[in-house]
């Protein structure tokens, strides 16, 4: 009997502790906690939860493409450089690959830069062969797992899948030798090739200082509901619309350009970002890929997204509830934007709105110089330490192969 | 193989607008020198001609779906209008019956696609039939704007707001409306509560009640006994006279809260009664001095002359130094204007301030009471500053040292209130309140306007009927008032007959 009633108790007191969002007050602003399905991991350390071993690669890998444009270190696929550099400096890296948990390959993949300043992915599968192609003969942890304890950043347009185009990228599937490796990259879609299990989705790069230099004070009051500024019809490569988007831009131009409550339009602003602070929604419709920077941008500067991208997975969905953060439009319903968004009862706005100002939210969306504590940094190596202990079956009997080298379009297999 | 080739230039010419001129080494089959690349330029040429002759694009999205065969529709998206443009929806009627989505390139593995729901293709721009705002919807969501902002203004705006107290003074002359009004509409929008003090000079007039009454805030009307003085100087005085009266309302009622001189011409902005919120016992803002006289030509003059000197900056307020403090003030330079300025109200000089104007100064009516707990002891008393039916300058002589007065508004970078005076001439006439009563009944046929049952050519009538004394006047400026409700002559004729009628009126007096 007295046992029950100590289980009982201990029952009890736990079940005080453990309260879900609970609403803190602190310094005059009222923010909420961030519970994700994982419980409240936004602010676990990784430090001494595992170990990174980061592959010495030639400099033609990495820091000679960077110099020869140096433009890929402020557009959004940055995260790969960044990364890296916080890897060789950082307390999670071990110089003895023995104990190492995970390896990091680090190849620039995504420096391959148009005039423009868009990154080609023409060249990318081959150079990410042959960096593998170079740890694998050089160090022997490649042939061991066939590259299961290994991790790449794959911060292009459909990650691993090397194109920008979708059903190229598609028919082309995940590169090969990666299918056995953990992918971190900004796509993620539901049910599609270019995901794989096991992925980590991380936001895409946006400049902090930049973002920083635009706050405006919070008493500014929120004047605009909802607020978008990009395309809505690609002329130059779908002139006739429907394709870009899947025509959800387009659906949102063509039935809200005339509502007072929706400024959008394709000019950009000097005064974006203060906009942002300004609106209490941000669109975030997905463009040629489901993901965009503008959800940074918007988690930032406390706008609440408004994602239209059916089936998209958003950065760390593990770690962050999105669902109570944002708003999640299927498609289809696009035509009637104005009337879900106002029928949600205000409560629930300034729920969203108290969560989004945590400012451990904010800094799991930033890659900052240097890196922070809960940023997004952390979070990839905290996303990595879920992952641990790797299955014993990963580690292979010496001899056994599971991945074709030959596998692939035939012009992958040229050497970079 | 048709298809592919298809694709492939369709691919290729958008790979190649996308990315620039890019080398397309995964798509290495070149679909140009063979046969059937041949054919399909000679095709897209004969596409263009078509276009030309017919006006529109005329897309090859057409042959496409005849040749497919192999192309399974698996969504059906209903587009009901495309662009507004009527060639695209000409291309649309010609395509109606190929009303269902074409994948361009079913999934290579469909393993693996295996629940998805996403389709990569064209698709179709849904748009709603009635697709404009709907009234109920702005509606709700003004409110969730409103609850937002409300929100926003308890967690990051003032903690406790403190009660305004206004003290405006003011009189019954032809630009009171205009002016208070101003004052009646900014008070009106400010989000804390007031309690608006108006002294009116010669005692309370209907004339100014029924103006305040509209605003419904709280109003305390006091009568001052004697009537506003013609000079300018003589006029400033007997304001702070004024003030210093309803200031002792604000002691003997023991009002609570933020005191604040709006005067009646001046223009305030909504930050400042936020930023008033945060001064503790006595504050001073920048006031912006707009000393403007009718006359343009001669404010001209003096400001080109002013261009090599220190041009006079027209702010009145708090100076501080780099570290914030309150060091001196900033005054506007009255040197350039003295002996153009006004000397009565209504002439037709450049007004100019007194070295500190009021506006610029706000207290904590505590201050004033006889006793309060916590009063500062570098305050004076009331009555032994003033006594009875003296004046003061301007609120530092109630201080006995002027250096624990808080700049507000980032230390005085802020200008959040503008000082001007625009009278018009002590003599002007206006209608009682505003309202024309009886209406006037000046009937003039109009000479000119094309009205179709009017008669073409008529004597001009003079029935002026009862014009009342109080409308009459000599001045040019008022005959605007006359407003001519009835007919729609044009003023130049309307002009010619006033001035008939007045001589007409002015020989008969006589």
């Amino acid at each position: 009997m007295r046992n029950w009633s100590w289980v009982f108790v201990v029952l009890l007191y736990s079940a005080s502790i453990m309260r879900i969002g609970a609403v803190e007050v602190g310094r005059g602003q009222q923010t909420e906690r961030i519970s994700g399905s994982a419980g409240d991991v936004l602010e676990d350390d990784p430090v001494g939860r595992l170990k990174v071993f980061v592959y010495e690669l030639p400099s033609k890998y990495n820091k000679k493409i960077l110099q020869k444009d140096p433009r890929c270190l402020t557009h959004m696929f940055a995260a790969e450089i960044y990364m890296h550099r916080f890897l060789l400096s950082s307390p999670v890296r071990t110089l003895n690959a023995e104990e190492a948990d995970w390896f990091y390959t680090p190849v620039y993949t995504t420096c391959d830069l148009t005039p423009n300043g868009l990154p080609l992915p023409f060249k990318s599968p081959r150079m990410m062969r042959s960096a593998i192609q170079l740890i694998s003969s050089n160090w022997p942890y490649w042939n061991r797992t066939e590259g299961a304890d290994h991790f790449f950043i794959v911060p292009h347009d459909f990650g691993a899948c090397f194109h920008y185009q979708e059903e190229k990228a598609i028919e082309r599937g995940i590169l090969h030798l990666l299918q056995r490796a953990t992918l971190v990259q900004t796509f993620g879609q539901r049910n599609h090739v270019c995901l794989k299990d096991g992925s980590i989705t991380i936001p895409p790069y946006a400049p902090p200082q930049k973002m920083q230099a635009h706050l405006i004070p919070p008493s500014t009051p929120r004047s605009i509901f909802v607020y978008f500024r990009g395309l809505f019809y690609d002329v130059g490569n779908d002139p006739e619309g429907g394709y870009y988007a899947r025509g959800a831009r387009a659906a949102v131009w063509e039935n809200f350009k005339d509502n007072p409550l929706f400024d959008i339009s394709t000019e950009h602003p000097t005064t974006y970002y203060e906009d942002m602070q300004r609106a209490v929604f941000c669109l975030c419709p997905l463009g040629w890929a489901p993901w965009s920077p503008r959800l940074v941008e918007a988690v930032v500067f406390g706008c609440i997204p408004v994602i239209i991208a059916d089936d998209i997975v958003l950065p760390f969905a593990d770690a962050i509830p999105w669902e109570e953060i944002g708003m999640f439009i299927d498609e289809k319903d696009v035509p009637n934007l104005d009337t879900i968004l106002t029928s949600i009862p205000p409560e629930v706005i300034l729920r969203k709105q108290r969560l989004l100002a945590n400012p451990s939210m904010k800094q799991a969306m930033l890659f900052p110089q240097p890196a922070q504590p809960g940023d997004a940094f952390h979070q990839i190596l905290n996303g990595l330490a879920r992952k641990l202990p790797h299955n014993k079956r990963v580690f292979l009997k010496s001899g056994n192969k599971i991945l074709n080298w030959t596998a692939g379009p035939v012009g992958d297999l040229k050497p970079w | 193989m048709k298809l592919s080739a298809l694709q492939q230039s369709y691919a290729n010419r958008r790979g190649n607008s996308f990315r620039g001129s890019a080398p397309l080494d995964s798509s290495a089959d070149g679909g140009i020198k063979s046969p059937t690349g041949i054919f399909w330029l000679v095709l897209h040429g004969l596409c263009c001609l078509i276009s030309l002759v017919l006006g529109f694009r005329f897309s090859r999205m057409v042959f496409f779906l005849l040749f497919s065969t192999s192309n399974t529709t698996t969504n059906l998206y209903s587009t009901s209008l495309f662009r507004t443009a009527a060639e695209v929806s000409e291309t649309l009627t010609t395509m109606s019956s190929f009303n269902s989505l074409a994948n361009l390139e079913p999934p290579a593995n469909t393993t693996t696609v295996s629940s998805s729901r996403v389709v990569v293709g064209r698709h179709g721009i849904l748009i709603r039939p009635w697709p404009h705002p709907n009234p109920v919807e702005v509606m709700k969501a003004h409110r969730i704007i409103e609850r937002v902002q409300r929100e926003q203004r308890l967690q990051y705006g003032v903690k406790s707001p403190r009660t305004l107290i206004v003290i405006t003074p003011t009189y019954v002359r032809t630009f009171q409306t205009l002016h208070l009004t101003g004052v009646m509409h900014s008070l009106m929008n400010v989000p804390y509560d007031l309690i608006w003090i108006i002294v009116e000079a010669g005692g309370t007039t209907n004339e100014t009640s029924s103006l305040l009454a509209k605003s419904g805030l709280r109003t305390i009307h006091i009568g001052f006994d004697k009537k506003m003085p013609i000079s300018w100087k003589d006029r400033h005085r007997m304001e702070a006279q004024m003030r210093l009266r309803a200031l002792r309302v604000v002691r003997e009622e023991k009002l609570d809260g933020i005191v604040m001189f709006a005067d009646d011409s001046n223009m305030h902005s909504m930050e400042l009664f936020d930023e008033i919120q945060n001064m503790k016992w006595i504050g001073a803002v920048s006031v912006g001095i707009l000393a403007h006289s009718g006359n343009s030509d001669e404010e001209l003059s003096i400001v080109q002359k002013d261009d090599e000197e220190n041009s006079p900056m027209p702010i009145q307020g708090p100076a501080c130094n780099s570290s914030d403090q309150l060091v001196g003030w900033h005054t506007f330079n009255l040197l350039p204007y003295v002996e153009r300025s006004a000397n009565y109200i209504g002439d037709r000089a450049i007004v100019l301030p007194r070295k500190l104007e009021w506006a610029g100064f706000v207290l904590n009516s505590r201050l004033l009471w006889k006793e309060a707990k916590d009063k500062p002891e570098w305050v004076r008393d009331l009555d032994t500053v003033v006594g009875d039916g003296g004046d003061i300058e301007s609120p530092l002589s109630l201080l006995k040292d002027p250096s624990v007065v808080e700049p507000l508004g980032s230390c005085g970078r802020k200008v959040l209130l503008w000082w001007l005076r625009v009278e018009a001439r002590v003599d002007s006439k206006f209608p009682a309140r505003w309202i024309i009563d009886p209406p006037l009944e000046v009937t003039v046929a109009a000479k000119r306007t094309p009205w179709p049952d009017a008669p073409p050519e008529l004597p001009p009538t003079e029935k002026v009927i009862s014009v009342e004394e109080k409308k009459e006047n000599h001045a040019t400026r008022t005959q605007s008032t006359r407003s001519k409700h009835s007919s729609r002559s044009r003023r130049k004729h309307e002009a010619r007959l006033v001035e008939t009628r007045s001589s007409a009126r002015n020989s008969g007096e006589k």
